[in-house]
């Protein structure tokens, strides 16, 4: 049997069922792991120990009188952009650096109401502001299959803990291509679901028409489960989808026949690593031996606009979002004037790292008078561009398979002072968010000891299918089961 | 497209944002370098297209007038950078 701490979700609940081991256990087991790679990976900005522990024991009187549930006693990371409460919840920024929440984020409240055991918060970029973990205003965290490089971001924290089973599985959100995108850094399973399928309440917001809560897991099956728990309509959140959820568990069927999956070339940019492309073609090729019916040419034309429109649109939502930090009602506020104004510019100054400022200048550029029809509206609608370029390839296709990045982990520093070759890190990721439609990331080979990632998009709440190819992949393939050498 | 020292400023103003000088400067190159990659957007006929403000179609979402109990008062005081009893301190807006 593996450690306690190398277990899957579905592992896991096996064994707490059967009696075989216990939440406090398997819980004291996360701890020792914890303390021994945390110093070396940074993936933690809070663990609530005494809390886990006690949820531990609320989980373990649970399954004594038989209600467990698929995610009770099993214990998670979250990243810290959604509210916990009574545990702070950072965003990996000075300026929320002391917040308790007075509730929970919906998803938290559904990991409670299964009584799921949180370990507590993991480091981001903040504001999730970032594909690197580098913007995190407290420290670093690192790729654990090789300490000089980065995991990945925003999610990084979540990514990298579950990769070294710090955490038998995690939550992420992304916006751009934060839980896609680190998960393929780290070589771990990670969903973005679509748009209004996981609700948004307590989650901090950063550009509220992208953002998304997503898991990130060991392997496509506990992603499954994952989701069963935290997807569903939430009056709370405007944006949340009406609609049933069906038993995503089902849709894990271990071969593709007659699934069409097209690969549209525009994905396969220049400047792309040749490893990279070597090992996407490979799982391509090993997802026609089971059975899919793969299209080479299929195409999206609009991808190369995609860059652009995003980074007007996400830094426009966010300078409004980010408004709201204005040292009055909560977080960090500057006290060392009696003027109003300056009190809250001082506050964003102090408060704020460089990323986040940059976009705030962004958006605000972008949405003044004079520049609004010129970026913001033109963004609007080449986004109608994209999104309508997405329906029409899936009248063809069921689903899209792409590089999830289109290099393996870059250094820590290497881009951290050229913002525009950063974002081209999520050029992948970042139309699917545009579009609204879910995406996962699964692990598809290495390149000198470095993971690469395969992207499997689907049509808008269409998580089955991608789940699905995820899951027939990995029973063909033993990718997911390596570990980092650490 | 390039920034001006004073078109930097205006922005940060716009947002309420403190900038250092070395902040100006550095947000005045990578600004203008990042709105030359934004020209692409030019490329593209959007005349007669939509704007698209997100991708799901929900209209309208309307929950029942219905009172209910909000968070307790001391949860969401004891954040609170300045306070006075329940009230939040602020200086004065008008002078």
């Amino acid at each position: 049997m593996n450690d306690l701490h190398q277990l899957t979700i579905s592992q896991a609940h096996q064994l707490l069922k059967e009696k075989r081991t216990s939440s406090v256990e398997l819980t004291k087991a996360i701890l020792v792991r914890l303390a021994k790679v945390e110093d070396k990976v940074h993936a933690c900005v809070t663990i609530s120990e005494d809390a886990a522990l006690e949820q531990a024991k609320n989980a373990d009187k649970a399954i004594g009188s038989g209600k467990i549930k698929p995610l009770t006693g099993i214990p998670a990371l979250i990243k810290d952009v959604m509210c916990t409460k009574g545990i702070k919840t950072t965003c990996s920024s000075k300026i929320l650096g002391n917040f308790v929440p007075p509730y929970d984020a919906t998803v938290i409240e559904k990991l409670k109401a299964g009584k799921a055991v949180i370990l507590g918060k993991t480091n981001m970029d903040e504001f999730a502001m970032g594909s690197s973990t580098e913007n995190s205003a407290f420290f670093t965290t690192r790729n654990p299959w090789d300490l000089d490089r980065v995991p990945g971001g925003s999610s990084g924290g979540s990514a990298v803990a579950v990769a070294t089973d710090e955490a038998i599985y995690a939550l992420g959100s992304d916006t751009g291509g934060s839980i896609r995108q680190p998960a393929g850094f780290c070589s771990v399973v990670g969903l973005k679901p679509t748009y209004g399928r996981v609700s948004r309440f307590g989650l901090v917001a950063f550009a509220s028409s992208l953002d998304q809560i997503g898991p990130i897991t060991k392997n496509a099956a506990d992603c499954a489960l994952v989701l069963n728990v935290i997807a569903g309509h939430d009056p709370r959140d405007s944006t949340s989808a009406p609609y049933p959820v069906p038993d995503y568990t089902k849709a894990l069927i271990p071969d593709l026949k007659n699934l069409r999956i097209g690969i549209p070339k525009e994905y396969f940019v220049e400047g792309m690593q040749k490893e990279v492309r070597a090992s996407i073609e490979a799982a391509i090729k090993k997802l026609e031996e089971l059975g899919a019916k793969i299209d080479w040419d299929a195409s999206l034309p609009h991808t190369k606009y995609a860059l652009a429109a995003y980074y007007i649109l996400a830094p426009s939502e966010a300078s409004a979002n980010l408004a709201r930090y204005d040292g009055v009602k909560y977080g960090f506020s500057y006290q060392d004037t009696s003027n109003m104004w300056e009190a809250m510019e001082k506050t964003k100054q102090f408060g704020f790292g460089a990323e986040v400022k940059r976009r705030i200048m962004l958006g605000t550029y972008a949405l003044s008078a004079g520049y609004y029809d010129a970026y913001y509206l033109k963004a609007q609608k080449v986004r109608t561009l994209i999104r309508r370029e997405f329906d029409q390839a899936f009248e063809k296709y069921d689903a899209l398979v792409t590089p999830t990045s289109p290099t393996v982990p870059f250094k820590l520093g290497e881009k951290v002072d050229d913002p525009i070759q950063m974002y081209l890190s999520d050029v992948c990721t970042l139309p699917i968010n545009i579009a609204g439609l879910p995406a996962i990331s699964v692990p598809a080979g290495f390149a000198d000891g470095l993971p690469i990632g395969m992207q499997i998009i689907g049509k808008p709440f269409d998580e089955e299918t991608i789940l699905h190819i995820a899951f027939a992949y990995e029973q063909a393939t033993d990718w997911h089961k390596k570990k980092p050498p650490i | 497209m390039k920034l001006s020292r004073e078109e930097v400023q205006h922005i940060a103003l716009l947002a309420r944002l403190g900038l250092s000088e070395a902040e100006i400067e550095k947000f005045r190159i990578q600004l203008s370098d990042i709105l030359e990659q934004f020209e692409i957007l030019k490329q593209l006929d959007t005349t007669d297209l939509p704007p698209t403000a997100q991708s799901i179609v929900l209209q309208n979402v309307l929950r029942p007038d219905e009172a209910k109990a909000s968070y307790p008062v001391k949860d969401i005081m004891d954040n609170a950078p300045q306070r006075e009893s329940n009230c939040f301190k602020t200086r004065a807006v008008l002078e």
